[in-house]
């Protein structure tokens, strides 16, 4: 392979990359003018919000509590090198709001609403049902996409808030049965040092990864090709992008919110 | 001199390096059943597409009732695609919703009209096609690929459209339901007075629902004329492909 073929291939990557970033842009431009243009479809809105929130429940309940759990007996075990044992409730309250709920969550999500967001356009794609809904006077974008991107933005942080007492009370479980700490000194030591920030900063960051979710899956969805095995590709590629986007976004979220 | 109902001159559209339609000229008059034949590839869906707006052709001009549809914005265009009705390939139906749902789609949705009298519409428009008010209840995928396809026809003809694409209408049918739902095409086309644009690689079903045909071969229409006369073309590519022989001008790109 000479110098020549080399520069071929990392221009052509290269090439394919601005291709897809652009059109990634103007998927996502679109999709959001008809997020906040009517008509709006409450029907499927509201169909939406109960798969992606109310389905959600168990899968984001069972990995925080364990989460909450699993943190309260670290740190202690960590903090009892230097003698402070007593910040594991602020520690557990802390971590659980500002990082571990929203981003648990947000792949949790990422694993089951985008993929089967990705597989279910990408299934009516290539059996030509996103065409067909062009020939019945429907918008595809309005139909299909609006309704999951409005869903997605909106139950997360609801899906996120419940997460997050749950997490708590995992932390509370293992701190008061376990490392004997007194009940109430420890929700009196969870509350004390919390602040709205820091729950308020993980619902924002949980409202961005919902609409992260969706839109990715909507988006590998809706330009997926070749049958079954593209839907297939369409599915992974849904699930990877939106958890590389959601740590992506975490840093950049905690930097603007936190960094000094 | 009436205008025609569609008229495409000079279209052309690339995937790539590849010259799908290479400069397509083709009219349908008002109330005209065309077909087009062609083989597997050839580019026939790609024109209906053109004209549907599904896709953009790279150059040339696609006329509806004297409109020239290619450059217009989405608003002005969503008045056009009102005029259309389709029948998909594979039917193309969506499965989240019921048959008398998929029927009344475009009356709910695009029309904006009630559930009720949508309802009522649907039902009126399955029994034209031969279903009864019992499948109605039905998803899509408790059906036979027949019963699918008269679905997908009683949804294409649910708004009263102008005109009807038939995509491929007989493809996976046995011969008998195929020739049911050549029936039933003609039968609706004549009854709703409906300008027909077909494509397909069925002869048997091209002859009997075409009142002219035409033939696409490598991007261009080679032949175009009554359908009494598609047998008696004297275009050997044309006789090569409606009696169906491996041997002639046509060579299949076979890769081994």
């Amino acid at each position: 392979m000479n110098v020549l073929d080399f520069v071929t291939l990392v221009g052509g990557i290269f090439i394919t990359f601005l291709r897809h970033t652009g059109r990634m842009s103007l998927f996502t431009l679109r999709a959001v003018s008809h997020c906040v243009r009517p008509p709006f479809f409450p029907r499927l809105i509201g169909r939406q919000m109960v798969e992606i929130g109310y389905y959600s429940l168990p899968v984001v309940g069972l990995t925080t509590i364990f989460s909450g759990m699993v943190l309260a007996l670290q740190s202690h075990t960590g903090f009892a090198r230097f003698a402070a044992e007593g910040a594991v409730a602020t520690v557990v309250v802390i971590s659980i709001t500002r990082e571990l709920g929203p981003v648990l969550a947000g792949l949790m999500v990422a694993g089951r609403i985008g993929a089967a967001m990705a597989a279910e356009i990408g299934t009516m794609r290539v059996t030509e049902q996103i065409d067909a809904l062009t020939t019945l006077s429907t918008n595809p974008y309005k139909y299909l996409l609006a309704p999951r991107l409005i869903a997605g933005f909106l139950m997360l942080p609801l899906l996120v808030l419940v997460g997050d007492i749950i997490g708590v009370f995992g932390g509370y479980l293992i701190g008061t049965y376990k490392l004997g700490f007194n009940p109430s000194n420890y929700i009196n030591r969870t509350w004390e040092y919390l602040e709205t920030l820091d729950v308020v900063s993980g619902l924002v960051k949980a409202a961005v990864f919902g609409f992260i979710v969706a839109l990715m899956g909507c988006y590998h969805g809706f330009y997926s090709k070749g049958g079954a095995q593209g839907v297939g590709t369409a599915t992974t590629n849904a699930v990877v992008s939106a958890s590389i986007l959601i740590l992506t976004f975490n840093y950049a979220i905690t930097e603007l919110f936190f960094a000094k | 001199m009436t205008v025609p109902k569609i008229k495409l001159q000079a279209v052309y559209k690339a995937f790539g390096s590849k010259q799908v339609l290479d400069g397509i000229d083709l009219e349908v008059g008002r109330g005209e059943s065309v077909v087009v034949i062609g083989g597997s590839g050839t580019g026939k869906s790609v024109m209906l597409k053109c004209i549907l707006g599904l896709l953009q052709p790279d150059k040339g001009s696609i006329q509806v009732d004297g409109e020239e549809v290619t450059r217009m914005r989405s608003r002005e265009r969503e008045a056009v695609v009102r005029k259309f009705g389709m029948l998909f390939q594979g039917a193309a139906l969506f499965d989240s919703l019921t048959v008398w749902e998929n029927v009344a789609f475009g009356l709910i949705q695009g029309r904006r009209m009630e559930r009720e009298k949508a309802r009522a519409i649907a039902l009126e428009k399955m029994a034209q096609v031969g279903l009864t008010a019992d499948v109605a209840g039905l998803s899509p995928a408790e059906l036979s690929g027949g019963m699918q396809k008269r679905v997908g026809l009683a949804r294409a003809i649910a708004t009263d459209p102008e005109i009807i694409f038939f995509d491929e209408p007989t493809t996976g049918l046995d011969p008998i339901m195929a020739d049911v739902i050549n029936e039933l095409i003609v039968k609706t086309v004549k009854e709703t007075g409906a300008t027909a644009l077909s494509i397909t690689h069925d002869m048997a079903s091209a002859r009997k629902i075409a009142d002219r045909i035409a033939m696409l071969y490598k991007g261009k229409l080679i032949w175009v004329g009554p359908a009494s006369e598609v047998y008696a073309s004297g275009n050997p590519h044309v006789d090569q492909f409606v009696n169906g022989r491996a041997e002639g001008p046509i060579r299949m790109e076979v890769r081994l």
